[in-house]
């Protein structure tokens, strides 16, 4: 049996990592709730724009769109995973990972693939592979997006993104990200970012006839690529909550184990102690004993 | 004959504007009348305007929200008049 020292260490060294879990948890509680809220802000705007595209794209003809849903021949593919900076998040960064690599060893294979890493996690990995980004056109130290994420900062990155496509060195961007669906549960998400991939929008049911100004066109060249940007936004919003609820809850799991733990220790420890105590007593009656005959 | 005024005129006439932009939401609320930097030219909407979809360019939103009065920069958007629901969707 472990001596009573070395136990009371373990236990000292669990508790306090119990601790450390336990606050981590609290602080990412704190940042989901403000991630979700960025995620809820974000939503009649999205919702909005949607309905408006929906509402001018059904009555434009299809062929002779914008430059963003022209499909080419794939050849050159985008990819863009979205990872977190930090670990401890459970499968959270893994998934994303694994998910990228089986797309480019399954459906991209013969193809010419880039990876645009968003989030050190993803970056780590892929910078030291062959599809690390060559050429300087795309935006680069992207790490820094989700210490301030706003739309302005993501919308200036999908700019380049779109100018990328625009020159046909890619003919297709595709996004990787954790969907948020609630604090314990994320999806991996693959999304087709470029050409636009036209969702059929259920028609409005208060078709007016509205004025255009200046025109119809214009208002969907000028609407397109706000959707495009608002796109990338909308699965850094949900990768950014991801993390925080995944990081929640591999803590919470943490700091259920290391209790746990501290109670089996513990148990340990009350064992030991009581066995050391009798052999004691045992010690000196025997003591006493020897002393009396 | 001392003529009474119109009850028409007495209640001012109001419309439900929201400006949003991706990051929140910028204003909410019932107003009197609004103009925006539009990309051909400013214009201004008041009660029962047609229905409308409109390009902004830079410029400022001005909204008289029954006398008080509220200033927007805005960098670009569009514009949705409906039913004097007026969405603007801002950058």
């Amino acid at each position: 049996m472990a001596n009573l020292k070395e136990i009371r260490n373990r236990i000292t060294s669990v508790s306090s990592t119990r601790q450390i879990t336990s606050a981590m948890k609290m602080v990412s509680a704190a940042k989901l709730r403000r991630a979700q809220d960025a995620i809820t802000q974000m939503r009649p705007y999205a919702n909005k724009l949607k309905e408006l595209l929906g509402n001018l794209s059904d009555g434009t003809n299809d062929g002779d769109g914008s430059i963003y849903e022209e499909q080419r021949e794939v050849k050159r593919v985008l990819l863009i995973p979205i990872t977190s900076n930090r670990g401890l998040a459970g499968a959270f960064n893994a998934n994303i990972i694994k998910q990228t690599s089986k797309i480019i060893n399954e459906k991209y294979a013969d193809k010419d693939v880039t990876v645009l890493a968003i989030g050190k996690k993803a970056d780590d990995f892929f910078k030291k592979t062959e599809y690390n980004i060559k050429g300087t056109t795309l935006p680069g130290k992207l790490d820094t997006i989700f210490d301030d994420l706003n739309f302005k900062r993501v919308s200036k990155v999908a700019g380049k993104i779109m100018r990328a496509f625009e020159f046909k060195q890619f003919d297709e961007v595709v996004i990787i990200y954790n969907e948020f669906v609630n604090a314990a549960v994320q999806n991996v998400n693959v999304e087709q970012m470029m050409p636009i991939v036209s969702n059929n929008v259920e028609e409005s049911s208060v078709a007016s006839d509205y004025i255009y100004e200046p025109s119809k066109e214009f208002i969907v060249e000028e609407l397109i690529p706000k959707s495009i940007k608002l796109q990338l936004f909308k699965a850094l919003l949900d990768s950014h909550a991801s993390e925080h609820g995944a990081r929640m809850t591999a803590m919470h799991k943490a700091t259920d184990n290391a209790s746990e733990m501290i109670n089996d220790l513990k148990l340990v420890y009350n064992k030991a102690r009581q066995a050391s105590i009798t052999n004691e007593i045992l010690e000196i009656v025997g003591g006493a004993e020897a002393l009396n005959n | 004959m001392v003529r009474l005024p119109l009850i028409r005129d007495l209640i001012r006439k109001i419309m439900f504007l929201e400006i949003v932009t991706p990051d929140k939401n910028i204003f909410s609320g019932d107003i009197v009348s609004v103009s925006f930097p539009g990309s051909n030219g400013e214009f201004g909407i008041q009660e029962n305007h047609a229905p409308i979809v409109a390009t902004l360019k830079e410029g400022k939103i001005k909204v008289d929200a029954n006398g008080t009065e509220h200033l927007f920069e805005v960098s670009g958007g569009v514009v949705e008049v409906n039913q004097n629901k007026i969405i603007v969707l801002a950058d």
